[in-house]
């Protein structure tokens, strides 16, 4: 038997190599052929593009009257986005609390409860990876609005407990998921994870299970990699 | 037997720290305390009362610092019951969040599911596609929920004023609300009944028969309650002009729900915000104007009363018809059937996608492994629960999976107002105004 007419790794012992194949892998499948669902997990960056006026419904109305109550409006706002019925006003993080103010105080704006308070960690999409949104109902109105401020891991954005004192709680749950410091909070401590813990669990790259359980030794490895299908 | 104890021996061990003395106290010992205390050096005694504490609802813990019996200050700490759920969500997919969230506020599990899958349903933009009957469902099951949820609240809150029969009764009721939620979707609590577009399966008639049973049999029993309560002296007396919030209050707490409503603001989302079609019933939103504990009372006696007239409504609206969306892409593959060991798929259903069509195999399996996307983008969603309003907000990135969910739950928002309800007044108040809350820490800390 000639070297040349023997298929490389025949009788080596080892499986013979395969050419690889650009676009389709096995049975015709294309990426990874995953079909546990976690193959979802490959993050996509969300759109986030400017709407441009008008912007249908009442969010002209807020949008006007907070330009009009507010000097520095121009400055604060990063870009408004109508999506699905709903209103965000991307604010520069700095200016939250006073942007906040006028929104409650305003006759035209009124927004005098705030709803929610609470963040969502961009990883990878976004340098400001934390993007603290804050829901605001006007009650008078009965309109509802969001505020969002992004800001880098890091960076401190000044708290809204002075405008808003329901925002207490909701801010230190946003500092003890996500690791966000706010700025003149009364009392900015952990408030679900024990006080010595360490790190923030909500945080994208905090994996979730991996944790030692205090038995033999044994770990559970986080959902994500309990399965591999390859 | 008190004066029997000596320090450092029986219930109440001290010990000497920094801070000062310290007792561990376990039971009905309080003499002890107090007789172990010089009232001249020792004016302020801190109590810890919970996480472990038959008054507070679940693993609260309150720290109580008091003059006598008067508080000066407290400091609720919340989070022992935090199980990472909204973590866990984004490992899951669409459909799978369902059993996640129901498991929040274990009182109130429909809202959970309600409030969830209208934030998914408005990402995917199909709420318009949700059928009539799945909306009058969800309304029916809404309905009935806040009315055991209520049931629990009176029942639990009788017991922690002392009116122990109250607490047998209220639990007797709800089992039986319950009794339906376990015939319709096979499980008492933590149904993950509604989904994504729509509801798991129809209900029974045996359900529906026996809740047209309990719009007869509950107004009689609510009336028995009123007797028994209202003109009882011990219950007026701790329940009136204690823990007292006014709108002004509430507004810059951020209360919602009953609490807010005892103080005279008519501020309910399912009249002011409405969602499954809830315009189109009548009923009225209860208010009181005492802005205390008695006024919450009252205000939830009323609710129950205006949830049997909506589901009242619901049943008669109740028409034949699908009770999930028609889009094969997102309703779930499966017809459910309730089998002798809980929710199962229908053995109809089996017989189909292993014997008969592979396409229906293959369908069944991608929607159930790898689940349906939605479109990138955040929904925020308010709807009425039990207990105020309660909040989601979801973001999608287009995956199968949600990138994420955050829960406003009213119990979490609510409990910040102990301090303002508690200090300066008696600690027995204490007991009355948090309850008065109805806080729930599963929801809570999720």
């Amino acid at each position: 038997m000639s070297v040349e007419s023997t298929p490389e790794g025949a009788n080596l012992g080892s499986p013979a190599e395969l050419p690889p194949s650009p676009d389709k892998g096995m049975f015709g499948i294309q990426g990874t052929g995953d079909v546990s669902g976690f193959g979802g997990l490959v993050r996509r960056r969300p759109t986030t593009a400017d709407t441009p006026r008008p912007f249908g419904g009442y969010f002209d109305e807020v949008h006007d009257a907070l330009e009009e109550a507010y000097p520095g409006f121009a400055d604060a706002i990063e870009k408004v986005v109508v999506d699905r019925g709903e209103l965000t006003l991307h604010i520069k993080p700095e200016r939250i609390a006073e942007v906040c103010q006028i929104m409650r105080d305003d006759e035209s704006l009124r927004f005098e409860l705030c709803s929610s308070v609470d963040a969502v960690d961009y990883l990878g999409s976004d340098n400001r990876r934390f993007h603290v949104s804050y829901q605001l109902t006007s009650m008078t109105y009965r309109r509802r609005v969001r505020l969002e401020a992004a800001v880098a891991d890091g960076v401190s954005l000044p708290t809204v407990t002075s405008v808003y004192p329901t925002a207490d709680w909701q801010e230190r749950e946003v500092y003890d998921m996500f690791g966000v410091v706010f700025a003149g909070h009364p009392n900015l401590t952990r408030i679900l994870m024990p006080d010595d813990w360490e790190g923030h669990p909500q945080r994208k790259d905090y994996p979730l299970g991996g944790v030692p359980v205090e038995y033999k030794g044994a770990e559970i490895p986080p959902p994500d990699q309990r399965r591999v299908y390859q | 037997m008190t004066s029997q104890t000596t320090s450092g021996a029986g219930y109440a061990t001290e010990r000497e720290t920094t801070e000062g003395r310290v007792f561990n106290v376990t039971g009905g010992d309080w003499d002890t305390i107090t007789g172990g205390i010089d009232p001249l050096s020792n004016e302020k005694i801190v109590v810890n009362m919970g996480p472990q504490h038959p008054s507070t609802h679940g693993v609260l813990r309150l720290v109580l610092e008091l003059e006598g019996e008067t508080v000066t200050q407290v400091r609720p700490v919340v989070g022992y019951l935090h199980t990472g759920i909204e973590k866990n969500l984004e490992y899951r997919n669409w459909t799978q969040g369902t059993t996640f969230v129901t498991r929040m506020d274990y009182l109130a599990p429909l809202f959970n599911e309600t409030g969830y899958c209208l934030a998914v349903e408005k990402l995917l933009g199909i709420t318009d596609d949700i059928t009539e009957r799945a909306n009058t469902i969800r309304v029916l099951f809404m309905e009935l929920n806040r009315i055991s949820s209520h049931l629990v609240w009176i029942a639990t809150t009788g017991m922690e004023l002392g009116a122990i029969s109250m607490m047998l009764y209220g639990f007797r009721e709800r089992e039986y609300i319950l009794d339906i939620f376990e015939e319709t979707s096979g499980l008492r609590m933590n149904h993950a009944y509604i989904r994504p577009g729509g509801v798991a399966q129809d209900i029974p008639d045996s359900a529906i028969r026996k809740i047209r049973d309990l719009l007869v049999y509950l107004p009689k029993k609510l009336k028995e309650y009123e007797a028994m309560l209202s003109g009882q002296v011990i219950w007026q007396e701790r329940t009136q002009g204690v823990a007292v919030l006014d709108v002004t209050g509430c507004l810059s707490l951020g209360i919602t729900g009953p609490v807010l409503r005892s103080a005279g603001l008519a501020w309910d989302l399912r009249k002011t915000m409405p969602y499954c079609g809830y315009e189109d019933y009548e009923f009225d939103v209860p208010t009181a104007t005492s802005a205390d504990v008695w006024g919450r009372y009252l205000v939830r006696m009323a609710e129950i009363r205006e949830s049997l007239k909506i589901v009242e409504q619901a049943l008669d609206r109740l028409k034949p018809g699908p009770v999930m969306i028609a889009d094969k892409k997102i309703a779930w593959p499966a017809q459910l059937a309730v089998g002798v060991d809980g929710m199962g798929n229908s053995l109809e259903h089996v017989a189909k996608i292993m014997g008969q069509s592979m396409e229906s195999l293959i369908h069944h399996f991608k929607l159930v492994t790898e689940g349906f996307r939605v479109p990138p983008g955040q929904v925020y969603v308010g709807i009425e629960h039990p207990r105020g309003e309660l909040g989601v907000h979801a973001v999608s990135d287009g995956g199968t999976h949600p990138y994420r969910v955050h829960y406003r739950d009213p119990s979490f928002v609510n409990l910040q107002a102990i301090p303002a309800m508690a200090e300066g007044a008696l600690l027995a108040d204490v007991i009355a105004g948090g309850a008065s809350l109805d806080p729930v820490m599963g929801g809570c800390d999720r």
